[in-house]
């Protein structure tokens, strides 16, 4: 199965082990990610807070880079899916805005790629079954919570990704390898995102409640599907309630066998291993 | 002359604010309203009562993450986030200064990366946020961590294309 992939900004420096656990678990599923020629930043939460056309034009011109090879675009950062779902959801329904973006990018959109996030295509094109029929090492004794965080659900008309207060795709992908996916109530809480420069005792205080809240549900680590998300739990939390995050795709990798996760585990600020190896998952 | 009431509802393109019955929803399920000098409900009532100059003056339309919950949420479908996008659409334009101004510097700090390479170096960001906020030694410890775990380099890919992307800039005025 060929796809287009838009890694984004943060996969190439941050979110570095969600790029790489990306390409290894895709490769392994037969998924054969192709990247966007030359695309673009989607200008993320700076663009659309400053700079409506702005926030439509960015997305607009990667969007229009993808239709060279139509089909799906998978975007696994939460932010630039969001983004370039809310530009194509705009072009689509508003013909004189698509006009005037069209003449500020200089391309014409055909409208002929789907925005995909890799949990969707690992759950709805692989599925749960597959993912348990190449599990090599059943991750027992993990108890995750599936963290989704804002920008994947909301807004629902327009990410279209699974139920907006209670989404359950990533918990089932977790659950398929043996981990013990634990129930919580801040599945989509806000992680403060963005103002982790601008305000960061505002994040601090929103990542330790979550933190806080992950070890009420019983859980010894938070799992989350966007390099924002991480970087606010991994770095943010403070000592006292931090516990150990993981990208998924990390936990499907380790799951199935594959080279790489503890080489990626080493560049986590809060390390991991500790507690997989407690756990003789390490 | 436009009240504000009807200039933010020009600029929302959408569901009026008038429709919102003060249900405080949107307020009640805010992850930022603990840290706002008005509450999003507020927010829309002071507009409601042309208070242009304090909705301007807020720290709230800074301090707003864009979480979308609040829209989400919404019984009548008030956009509250686009509300807040187009606040600050507004002050910037009007020239209000910025009550938390360290947050639009990194919203500066953010898009000038993208102008100058396409696409967002995260060193050359932060420096850049720093320079312009004067925020100059918080994290310096983590930086250092990232960098020497390979998690950030000096220099990254950039578009290629960028002719294309000053474009963008130069047309939509950013």
């Amino acid at each position: 199965m060929k796809v287009s992939y838009y890694p984004g900004c943060s996969l190439h420096a941050t979110g570095k082990e969600y790029d790489l656990s990306i390409k290894t678990v895709s490769s392994a599923l037969d998924i054969d990610l192709r990247e966007v020629e030359d695309w673009s930043c989607c200008g993320a939460s700076s663009a659309h807070m400053t700079n409506f056309k702005l926030s439509v034009a960015l997305p607009a011109r990667s969007l229009i880079a993808a239709e060279k090879d139509p089909g799906d675009v998978m975007v696994p950062c939460a932010a630039c899916f969001n983004r370039l779902k809310t530009a194509q959801y705009h072009l689509r329904r508003d013909e004189s805005l698509k006009k005037e973006i069209e003449e500020v990018v200089g391309g014409t959109f055909h409208d002929t790629v789907e925005i995909r996030h890799p949990l969707d295509i690992f759950y709805n094109d692989i599925g749960t079954d597959t993912m348990s029929a190449k599990v090599r090492k059943k991750l027992a004794g993990l108890k995750p919570v599936s963290y989704y965080g804002c920008l994947l659900l909301r807004p629902p008309e327009i990410c279209q990704l699974d139920n907006y207060e209670n989404p359950v795709i990533m918990d089932n992908l977790l659950n398929s390898t043996g981990a013990e996916s634990m129930p919580w109530s801040y599945k989509t809480d806000c992680c403060g995102g963005s103002l982790t420069l601008g305000k960061t005792d505002v994040v601090v205080r929103l990542v330790d409640k979550l933190m806080t809240m992950a070890r009420e549900a019983g859980a010894n680590c938070l799992v989350t599907a966007c390099p924002v998300c991480f970087a606010n739990l991994d770095m943010r939390a403070s000592e006292n309630v931090r516990l150990p995050t993981f990208y998924f795709t990390e936990i499907l990798a380790l799951a199935l066998g594959l080279e790489g996760p503890e080489s990626w585990f080493r560049i986590h600020n809060t390390d991991p291993r500790p507690l997989l190896k407690s756990l003789n998952l390490l | 002359m436009a009240t504000f009431l009807e200039e933010v509802n020009e600029k929302i393109n959408g569901v009026p604010i008038q429709a919102c019955y003060h249900c405080r929803k949107c307020t009640a399920g805010c992850p930022v309203a603990f840290a706002m000098e008005h509450n999003p409900n507020k927010i829309i009532k002071m507009i409601q009562m042309g208070m242009r100059e304090e909705v301007l003056n807020s720290s709230t339309i800074w301090l707003c993450a864009s979480c979308e919950t609040c829209v989400t949420r919404c019984p009548n479908n008030v956009d509250i986030a686009r509300m807040m996008d187009v606040l600050r659409e507004i002050a910037i334009e009007s020239k209000v200064p910025a009550k938390e101004k360290k947050i639009l510097k990194f919203h500066e700090a953010f898009l000038s990366n993208i102008k100058s390479g396409g696409r967002i170096n995260e060193p050359m960001m932060i420096v850049n946020y720093k320079l312009r906020s004067g925020d100059y030694f918080s994290d310096m410890a983590m930086g250092m961590s990232m960098f020497m775990k390979g998690k950030i380099k000096l220099i990254s890919p950039r578009t290629k294309d960028m002719k294309s992307v000053r474009a963008i800039f130069k047309s939509t005025g950013a």
